[in-house]
């Protein structure tokens, strides 16, 4: 081969790798985002970065409290990543799961303090999910009604119900509170109507268990289920799925709902199992960063588990630094920052081949 | 190091009593002191006598006295370094409320050479909760929380750890809830605010008489966060503080409905100037407000710390308060293993109230000398901020107020306030509970 002109390297597609390989690549990018961490971590604060590191590790693990909040934090953000993966398989950019877990909390709290007096716990918590599942699925119907009938930008206006959402938490937690605090406090403190039970002695255990229940129920559901293929077939192609007679405004309609649905029960565990108040922070963001463990997990509920953990580590990592070494909050993102790049950056490396000038052409020369 | 040295003699009066009972006996625990009456502790409902101020009297009498000081400081020591102390905070540095406590707690720590925890960004939720334990797990003998939200979930932590202190600060449930280690504080910061509002009517006469503006137009802003006693006390206190100077001022507030929103709040103090203010004060705890102002030319009267930094050409002073003394009684009282009360109000007196150095770049001339004058009649008694002659509400002077100081989620107010021709702020407990809307206040849509 010879060639005038050939660039330093060039990018081409894999087809296919061994799974070896790819872990192989992941595993790399983890080492080096690591490294860079460290680096950073020296440069910026003079720190040293292997206390660093054990510092991320006890902030999850240092004692069975930081476990348990732990296995919380990943409970809950994962519930909210199964709620959006549906969606998102299917090509539809549903930003709007911290709206659908909000409203699914409000919907919540509004059954403990209007009804907290009115009914017995064993049919308050029955209502309390009814409530919440609804209020979501709604929340998430209203921008799948637009988009299956109108075409709407469904990125925009599950954006937009966000905010609408906030300002209707913030609205009743004005009514509620008639102090004019804003803040609702705990509700139903004494009598704990609606409150969920606590499961042996660990207030998060039924939190974990719901959203393991549902973790396998969404794999099974996507994987297995017809549903779930037209999913895919949607999210490949509108025209295929058309042409091979799938009702797509129906699939739509269908996992807008059950996505708002999940967020709603994500919103009821928030409220009802651990919180048990509302204010417009309950939802802590969650509803943007499921987009990102629902991403790194390629829309693959199990791997979510994954994913979920990662993120809740790292941030429960981040809040032990900024209590150990007297760094701000920001400075546990930003290596929150540097590792996720990585980690995208390697699905780059994992799909697609960099050739160098001279390695191409002893390729070239091998395929020939 | 005078406020340092205030708390030890407290502490030596404390001690001068246990000595009589049993001289070896080390206090340790909350219970050790519940037997023996000492001057921090209180009947749930009353105001804390501050102790500070009591031991600051007394003074050195004689040389047994500082004897026993010495003695009282040497048990001391060896009982500070038992304690570890935690905080809980809403926000970062980057809340001018949070940096405030921040500075205090680790000026009262380091000042006692104790050691503590700071969590920062902790949410008004469960994940209070959480750090509250995590605290608790990491040794914490005493734990501070900053934020009002924060109140149920302290409350939570100080039932399942009964050995811990848990103090909240601005809370208004200590006193009904009558656990022994669940405390809530404040600081008759209405004080500050007043003082903070002579200065700013002092401002506001001398552009009237520089003919910037007429007597009539005398209009101040306000950013509020929540409409609620907290807020509205503060923005009360300090319009009567400016009306003392400038009666012909008037007052438009409007609420962001969130304390740290900095966006929102400069919009806020741009709506209010557009609308005529000339003058801006603020209760949110962004720069929204003071760099609106700055860029505007409008002058600033702040709150929490000061803004001079931001604001070299419009900050005239600010009011704040200083933790410091209440972190300090806290710990020192845990420490010693005395019973705390369930409310510690700051003032004045205590050094828990300030006003930060006045900018003469921005402020009046003899704005100075007029605060210190002012402060002597507050400390003394002659000037009181409350008073009900010196405000009416729809037209008519106020002679009756029941207040709903018992914070039991009825929202019934049970409690007269008005005696002898002055709203009792902060006296039945230490958060504020005036919440009347007053004539020259108007509320304005945010």
């Amino acid at each position: 081969m010879n060639r005038t002109h050939s660039p330093l390297f060039h990018i081409s597609k894999r087809a296919s790798i061994p799974w070896y390989i790819s872990w192989a690549i992941r595993a790399a990018a983890i080492v080096a985002a690591m490294l860079v961490c460290a680096l950073v971590t020296m440069l910026l604060t003079g720190a040293d970065p292997i206390r660093i590191y054990v510092t991320i590790f006890q902030g999850s693990f240092g004692t069975v409290r930081k476990f348990w909040v732990l296995l919380q934090e990943l409970s809950i953000l994962l519930c909210v990543s199964l709620a959006v993966t549906p969606a998102f398989k299917m090509r539809f950019w549903n930003i709007g799961g911290e709206g659908q877990v909000l409203i699914g909390g409000l919907a919540t709290a509004a059954c403990m303090f209007y009804l907290g007096d009115k009914m017995p716990s064993g049919l308050l918590i029955p209502v309390m999910i009814v409530a919440s599942i609804l209020a979501g699925a709604i929340w998430a119907l209203i921008p799948a009604i637009f988009k299956a009938r109108w075409n709407t930008n469904e990125t925009l206006f599950t954006l937009m119900m966000n905010y609408v959402a906030i300002q209707l938490v913030s609205y009743f937690c004005n009514i509620w509170d008639r102090k004019g605090s804003g803040i609702v406090g705990i509700i139903n403190p004494n009598t704990r109507a609606g409150w969920f039970p606590v499961l042996a002695g660990r207030q998060y255990l039924l939190n974990v268990l719901v959203v393991a229940v549902l973790t396998v129920a969404v794999y099974i559901y996507l994987r297995y289920t017809k549903h779930g293929y037209e999913i895919s077939v949607v999210g490949e192609s509108e025209r295929t799925a058309r042409y091979v007679g799938i009702k797509v405004e129906k699939v739509i309609l269908r996992t807008m709902l059950l996505s708002g649905a999940l967020c709603g029960i994500a919103g009821l565990l928030l409220v009802g199992g651990t919180d048990h108040t509302i204010s417009t922070t309950t939802a802590g963001g969650r509803g943007f960063t499921a987009v990102m463990v629902s991403w790194l997990a390629k829309f693959d509920p199990i791997f979510m588990v994954l994913t979920s953990f990662l993120l809740a580590f790292l941030s429960r990592g981040s809040s032990q630094i900024a209590q150990n070494f007297g760094l701000n909050h920001s400075f546990g993102d930003i290596l929150t920052g540097i590792i996720l790049f990585f980690i995208i950056g390697s699905e780059f490396f994992i799909n697609y081949r960099l050739s160098f000038r001279a390695s191409s052409e002893k390729e070239d020369g091998s395929h020939a | 190091m005078k406020k340092t040295l205030a708390i030890l003699l407290a502490l030596l009066l404390a001690l001068a009593l246990f000595a009589g009972c049993a001289k070896t006996e080390t206090p340790s625990g909350s219970g050790a002191g519940s037997g023996t009456t000492t001057p921090t502790e209180a009947p749930a409902d009353a105001q804390v006598p501050a102790p500070v101020a009591a031991a600051s009297d007394m003074e050195f009498e004689n040389d047994s006295a500082a004897a026993d000081a010495a003695a009282a400081k040497a048990e001391l020591a060896a009982v500070l370094p038992k304690v570890k102390v935690g905080f809980i905070f809403l926000h970062d540095e980057n809340s001018t409320y949070d940096k405030n406590f921040i500075d205090a707690a680790k000026e009262a720590c380091e000042g006692l050479g104790v050691s503590y925890i700071l969590r920062t960004n902790i949410p008004e939720g469960q994940e209070c909760y959480n750090a509250a334990a995590e605290l608790v797990d990491d040794g914490c003998n005493i734990i501070f929380a900053d934020s009002f939200g924060h109140e149920d979930f302290m409350i939570q932590a100080a039932r399942e750890f009964p050995n811990v202190q848990f103090c909240h600060a601005t809370g208004t449930k200590a006193h009904t809830e009558k656990l022994a280690n669940y405390h809530n504080a404040f600081a008759d910061i209405y004080e500050g605010r007043f003082l903070a509002g002579v200065a700013a009517g002092m401002k506001l006469n001398q552009l009237i008489d520089e003919g910037k503006f007429s007597a009539d137009e005398a209009l101040v802003g306000y950013v509020g966060a929540y409409p609620y006693a907290e807020v509205k006390s503060g923005y009360t206190s300090f319009f009567l503080g400016v009306r003392s100077i400038c009666p012909s001022a008037t007052m438009e507030v409007t609420f962001t409905n969130s304390w740290y929103d900095e966006a929102l709040e400069k919009e806020a103090a741009n709506t209010l100037i557009q609308r005529g203010c000339k003058l801006i004060s603020q209760h949110a705890d962004s720069m929204g407000a003071p760099t609106a102002c700055e860029t505007a030319g409008i002058p600033n009267v702040s709150y929490n710390g000061s803004t001079v930094d931001a604001c070299p050409n419009t900050f005239i002073v600010s009011s704040r308060i200083n933790w410091v003394p209440y972190m300090e009684t806290m710990i020192v009282n845990t420490a010693a293993g005395k019973r705390l009360a369930a409310d510690w109000t700051g003032t004045l007196a205590n050094g828990a109230v300030e006003l930060t150095d006045v900018n003469t770049q921005a402020a009046a001339p003899g704005t100075v000398e007029k605060l210190e004058e002012v402060k002597a009649g507050l400390i003394s008694g002659a000037v009181k901020v409350f008073d009900t002659g010196a405000f009416t509400v729809g037209g008519k002077t106020l002679d009756s107020y029941a207040a709903d100081i018992h914070d039991m989620g009825d929202f019934q107010p049970e409690t007269e306030v008005i005696k002898d021709g002055e709203f009792e702020e902060s006296v039945y407990r230490s958060a504020p509970a005036f919440d009347i809307d007053i004539d020259g206040i108007t509320i304005i849509d945010g």
